[in-house]
């Protein structure tokens, strides 16, 4: 029988997969940027069916909210225009296409075999902010500290990179007070 | 309680709950317009009604009458959608907001908000949070120069502030132990030496002061409002809108000054609580009371500062956003932090 989680799991999983679609179809990168942004908010409604409301919020507010934010700020910043389409393109996807229906099916055979087809109840997942604090902060403080320092050192690379060569070894001059 | 129940309160108490929303957006439009009026030595609105009371109303007809002009170099999808992006997010934040305790009628007890979920903080900074696409949206598609500065600062702006808004909030969390808005209320009953009321605002003053500042940048109020400043950019983001458009973005800002307003209340100020007493018809009504007169209170320093203060320079905002309120919000919440763990 079909109950109204599994209803709405598969209404936000086909919502995902039609965000995603979308998201490549689309020529205008805005138009892609907003897909993410669908496809994001579909995986929030996952999340929060499988019992996981901070997760679910978080994705939200960091990923809808701010990291998408600032994708539609750099197209909007660079004016970018619509992707255009070459011969080249065509091979991809009449390559691309067979490509990626044939890895996809084998991911799925590898997953059902091996992982078995036991469902995730709901809310089986930890979800309340108070188990998560402990799990982030005790159990996986390792992964949790390495993965933080990968992004400073991620921000890091980035600042040099983008940063204007220097004069002389000296400092970048300053532009405006 | 059964499921019909359930329901059949759920649409009731959305209904009113947006109804009375939506008039006090309308009129928060009137009482700025009066308020501001009366401290640059005008009037306001006086001619529709008494004390021009009745000028939203004829706010709102002459909005729907008005010509609906799309320019014909605009990107009209999104064009159409950022207003309603706008107004949609905007609104859609009251429904975790709690207004009073519970009441009982027909033998079931309601909470006097429309749904009562663990994670409400978290889910209003989410819907705020995107929320800024609406003005983004609006910028770009109109296809405008000025639009899409206005547009560009709004999304810079609202990013930037987002993080002290959220820091600034996270003092209150610790000391409530809880994202259930109902929760964090609840942990600001009562007095301290039996005078003063056990709201944040005396605990957290920093906080306080931060959240203050971050979310007038987030409601792109004055001193803040760069992304519609009139004198650079004609109108900013909505430049190109017109007729009941336009009065959308005009809708959600209000109804952000209101929800800001609501958070502000329900985390730092008590929501609530307050002194109770008379007869038990009175006891009922004077925790909404409360709750409203405050919110009022908070409205009117809003439309207090946008009658005093000058804008900022951009730079100015972006320096004072991350060297300034950043670390102070930082400071703060470890200090806090040092202090419930001693």
């Amino acid at each position: 029988m079909l109950s109204i989680h599994l209803i709405l799991f598969l209404a936000f999983g086909a919502i995902a997969v039609a965000g995603a679609v979308n998201l490549l179809v689309q020529t205008h990168p805005i138009n892609s940027a907003l897909s993410l942004i669908a496809v994001m908010a579909a995986l929030a409604g996952e999340y929060l069916l499988l019992g996981a409301e901070f997760v679910a919020a978080v994705q939200v507010i960091v990923y809808a909210g701010a990291i998408m934010v600032l994708f539609v700020f750099v197209i909007m910043l660079l004016n970018a225009g619509v992707e255009e389409r070459t011969k080249g393109s065509r091979v991809a996807i009449l390559l691309g296409i067979p490509g990626m229906l044939v890895g996809s099916l084998l991911v799925a055979w590898v997953v059902l075999k091996y992982s078995g087809t036991q469902s995730v109840p709901v809310g089986a997942l930890p979800g309340a902010p108070r188990t998560i604090g402990p799990l982030l902060f005790h159990e996986f403080l390792l992964p949790f500290e390495i993965t933080s320092i990968l992004i400073l050192i991620a921000i890091m690379g980035a600042v040099v990179l983008a940063s204007k060569p220097t004069t002389a070894g000296g400092p970048a001059k300053k532009v405006h007070d | 309680m059964p499921i019909w129940v359930y329901i059949v309160a759920s649409i009731i108490k959305s209904a009113v709950v947006l109804l009375v929303l939506l008039t006090a957006v309308a009129y928060t439009v009137w009482l700025e317009r009066k308020v501001v009026g009366h401290m640059q030595n005008r009037w306001g609105p006086t001619r529709v009604g008494p004390f021009g009371l009745l000028q939203p109303a004829a706010d709102g007809v002459k909005f729907l009458f008005k010509e609906d002009l799309t320019p014909p170099h605009v990107y009209k999808p999104l064009y159409i959608a950022a207003p309603l992006i706008a107004v949609v997010f905007a609104l859609t934040s009251i429904a975790v907001i709690p207004f009073g305790n519970s009441i009982t009628l027909f033998g079931y007890t309601f909470p006097l908000q429309i749904t009562d979920v663990n994670i409400g903080l978290l889910i209003i900074l989410g819907v705020t949070s995107v929320g800024v696409y609406g003005v983004a949206l609006a910028g770009w598609s109109s296809n405008n120069k000025y639009s899409l500065l206005g547009g560009l600062r709004a999304s810079a702006q609202m990013v930037s502030y987002e993080i002290s808004l959220g820091l600034s909030l996270v003092g209150v969390l610790i000391l409530a132990g809880s994202f259930s808005l109902r929760d964090i209320v609840n942990a600001q009953a009562g007095h301290f030496w039996g005078f003063i009321p056990r709201w944040n605002i005396f605990i957290q003053p920093v906080a306080f002061f931060c959240y203050l500042m971050a979310a007038y940048a987030e409601t792109n109020r004055i001193p803040f409002d760069l992304p519609e400043a009139e004198t650079e950019l004609v109108a900013g983001y909505h430049t190109e809108y017109s007729a009941m458009k336009f009065a959308m973005f005009f809708m959600a800002e209000y109804a952000n000054m209101i929800t800001v307003a609501c958070l502000a209340t329900l985390l730092f100020l008590g929501g609530w609580h307050g002194p109770i007493f008379g007869p038990p018809i009175l006891q009922a009504i004077l925790p909404v009371f409360w709750f409203c007169a405050k919110i009022f209170v908070f409205l009117f320093v809003y439309i207090w500062v946008r009658g005093t203060l000058p804008r900022f320079r951009y730079d100015q905002l972006m320096a004072f956003g991350w060297k300034f309120l950043l670390p102070l919000a930082i400071v703060n919440l470890v200090a806090t932090a040092i202090a419930v763990a001693w």
